[in-house]
């Protein structure tokens, strides 16, 4: 159903080019030659999939962007498969857009059809996620979050709410699915900001899958063995929302008894916040529409582009979760 | 008593219950407090109690799973049908005026085990009326049905509040969890109407030949359309369970992998893949001992990055010590020794 869906979907899109073509087919790699006006762009988007929330939220919102500022948007959605996006992005080449946007699944394997569009010279720009290639002239910015900041955010919260307590502070955990990016990154962050004072111990620290039931399942079982924990910090809000079911199971008060901290600031996570139940959050925005948009513009004026551009993010406790949560989009 | 040794060591279920028991031990030596259960707020609370809340959906399915297996078969849609279950459940509390209410919980619950009824008539139907073979057909709504499940919550995850909807994943009947009332009422079930009938030996007979059985006038297709079904509904009920765990439905994740766990439970309690003689008293020990598996990494503390390698080394020794192969060799050794008792009771003798 789901493919037939995404095949009828495709044809559709062939034909629209087809369509597109016989318009305007001499506009190829026309970056040099001036700012075009803006009616006229096209970007082409090879979006990952729609596996989360997160995900959807970002998705609207570069929709809704380009929408806005009159840029005509190519969208393709990969599921999830790398070859899906790689045929994707040679499409947009083929039909000559003028920039390509995507969030590469995978960080390897992407040489050989950035080097297509760079022969062709469509610039690509990275969205939320990074490639791992020795070439860094492939692209020609990469907006997304910093995921190491954001461990550090959390760290830093945890090391201020302690700073006058001098007991041992017993932390749990929660890792994202094991060897994805944001969960190493966080990992990473949070361990060096801790690791300055002797009185943090993480006294156990398991992956719960980025979900609610992997979240769930892991906190009850280590809250057995380790019934002293002070803090949980979970690597995204569908596992602390998991943790906080697990706490009141055992009896005990999340945000009271244990402090919990994670990262994403998803609508389900602020509400928790809000409630008292989950103490810090540190946003990880899926809305990069507006700063994908100026890098489009920016490259059709002649500019380049800053190579690092990282998401505009903030952190919210409890206080201002429920201030931002009436506006809260996603 | 040598006799009855004798029929402990060689009874299919022997190293499944060993290694439960290995299992068991390795936590409790790990956490003393393992075995302890408490009684909190009026019910039931320990770690005992978490493994069998957990194991209760993999249980669920996979007894309807044996059943499949027993006639040759293979579901691999149970995961997708779970996640379908949960999508329409919560969609149907959201889109009402009162999803508190007892009455709005269970018209949810009965329309999304009604989908999922005819999920597995489906199923059956492809099986058993076109002929394709159960691995291909079950594969179509394996893919398709999390397709499906986006659809209903388009792509969203959905959380409900709901507080009957939620008691059945995490509340407790007489103290129990009611995700374990709901899982031993089912296997009962099973057990009851494919034992105490010949419901089960027809089943049996099917799978060891489907064409004998027809010329013997077992009616094959109705038995398939059966246990389709019925395969298809223990997954609605265990996705029911899974998603009010969660009070989500997450069309992605809900149910994933599953239909792998449900297998796994079956071949580790002895039932053949090849269909035939089956086992639930098996699949009970087999749905255990995986989900004991997964508190184990979480009290020894295993680190994720060898998690799965841990789990595979322990399902190939769990596999191995069954095998026809290994049980010879054990039967060889026996003869061995007797012979070497008689020996010596002969030289002892003359």
């Amino acid at each position: 159903m789901k493919k037939t869906f995404i095949g009828l979907a495709a044809a559709g899109a062939m034909l629209l080019t087809l369509a597109g073509c016989a318009g305007g087919g001499d506009t190829t790699a026309g970056s040099s030659e001036g700012p075009k006006p803006v009616d006229e762009l096209v970007v082409g988007f090879a979006q990952v999939g729609a596996e989360s929330g997160w995900r959807t939220a970002n998705t609207t919102d570069i929709q809704a962007a380009f929408k806005d500022a009159g840029i005509e948007l190519k969208f393709s959605d990969a599921q999830q498969k790398q070859e899906n996006q790689i045929k994707a992005i040679r499409s947009y080449i083929q039909q000559g857009v003028d920039v390509i946007a995507f969030s590469p699944v995978v960080e390897t394997g992407w040489d050989a059809v950035l080097n297509e569009a760079k022969a062709a010279g469509i610039p690509v720009v990275l969205t939320d996620r990074a490639v791992d290639s020795q070439d860094d002239s492939l692209y020609v910015s990469f907006l997304g979050s910093d995921f190491v900041e954001e461990g550090k955010k959390a760290g830093d919260w945890v090391v201020e709410e302690y700073k006058d307590s001098t007991d041992p502070v017993k932390i749990i955990q929660l890792e994202g699915t094991t060897g994805a990016a944001p969960a190493i990154d966080r990992a990473e962050g949070f361990a060096d900001v801790i690791a300055a004072d002797d009185k943090f111990e993480v006294v156990a620290s398991q992956t719960g899958d980025f979900t609610r039931a992997g979240g769930k399942q892991v906190t009850e079982a280590l809250l057995k063995s380790n019934p002293d924990v002070d803090l949980i910090y979970a690597h995204n809000d569908d596992m602390a929302l998991g943790a906080i079911e697990a706490i009141e199971a055992a009896g005990l008060t999340p945000g009271v008894d244990i402090k919990i901290v994670s990262v994403d600031a998803v609508k389900d996570g602020m509400q928790a916040l809000a409630d008292g139940k989950i103490n810090f959050i540190v946003e990880c925005s899926p809305l990069l529409g507006k700063q994908l948009v100026q890098i489009v513009e920016q490259i059709n004026n002649g500019e380049t582009p800053e190579k690092r551009i990282i998401t505009e993010e903030t952190t919210f406790d409890q206080e201002q979760a429920v201030a931002a949560l009436p506006d809260r989009q996603y | 008593m040598n006799a009855l040794l004798l029929r402990t060591v060689t009874s299919r279920l022997f190293w499944p219950v060993v290694m439960l028991l290995a299992l068991v031990a390795i936590n409790v030596i790990a956490f003393p407090g393992f075995l302890t259960i408490t009684v909190k707020d009026g019910h039931l609370f320990g770690s005992v109690i978490d493994i069998l809340r957990n194991g209760a959906p993999t249980l669920i399915i996979a007894v309807g799973m044996t059943l499949v297996i027993a006639t040759r078969g293979i579901d691999l849609s149970v995961g997708a049908v779970a996640a379908i279950s949960g999508a329409v459940a919560c969609s149907i509390l959201l889109g009402s005026s009162d999803p508190g209410s007892f009455g709005t919980v269970a018209v949810a619950v009965a329309v999304a085990l009604l989908i999922a009824l005819v999920l597995g008539v489906w199923n059956g139907f492809l099986v058993s009326v076109i002929g394709i073979q159960p691995i291909i057909a079950t594969l179509i709504l394996m893919t398709a049905g999390r397709g499906v499940a986006m659809l209903i919550t388009e792509g969203q995850i959905l959380t409900v509040d709901s507080a009957p909807f939620k008691a059945l994943g995490s509340g407790f009947w007489f103290g129990l969890p009611v995700a374990v009332v709901i899982g031993a009422v089912i296997f009962a079930l099973a057990a009851l109407l494919t034992r105490r009938t010949a419901l089960g030996m027809l089943i049996e007979s099917v799978g060891i030949n489907p064409e004998a059985s027809r010329q013997a006038g077992v009616r094959a297709r109705g038995l398939l359309f059966t246990v389709y079904t019925f395969c298809a509904l223990s997954a609605g009920i265990a996705g029911l369970i899974l998603t009010a765990n969660q009070t989500a439905a997450d069309a992605n994740n809900t149910g994933l992998f599953i239909e792998l766990d449900a297998i796994l439970a079956v071949v580790i309690g002895g039932t053949s893949l090849a269909g035939g003689r089956y086992s639930l008293a098996g699949t009970l020990i087999g749905a255990l001992v995986i989900q004991t598996l997964v508190t184990t990494v979480y009290t020894v503390g295993i680190p994720p990055i060898i998690t799965m390698v841990f789990k595979a080394a322990v399902v190939t020794a769990v596999c191995l010590l069954q095998s026809p192969a290994t049980n010879a060799a054990f039967a060889r050794l026996r003869q061995r020794i007797a012979a070497r008792h008689a020996r010596v009771k002969e030289a002892a003798a003359s």
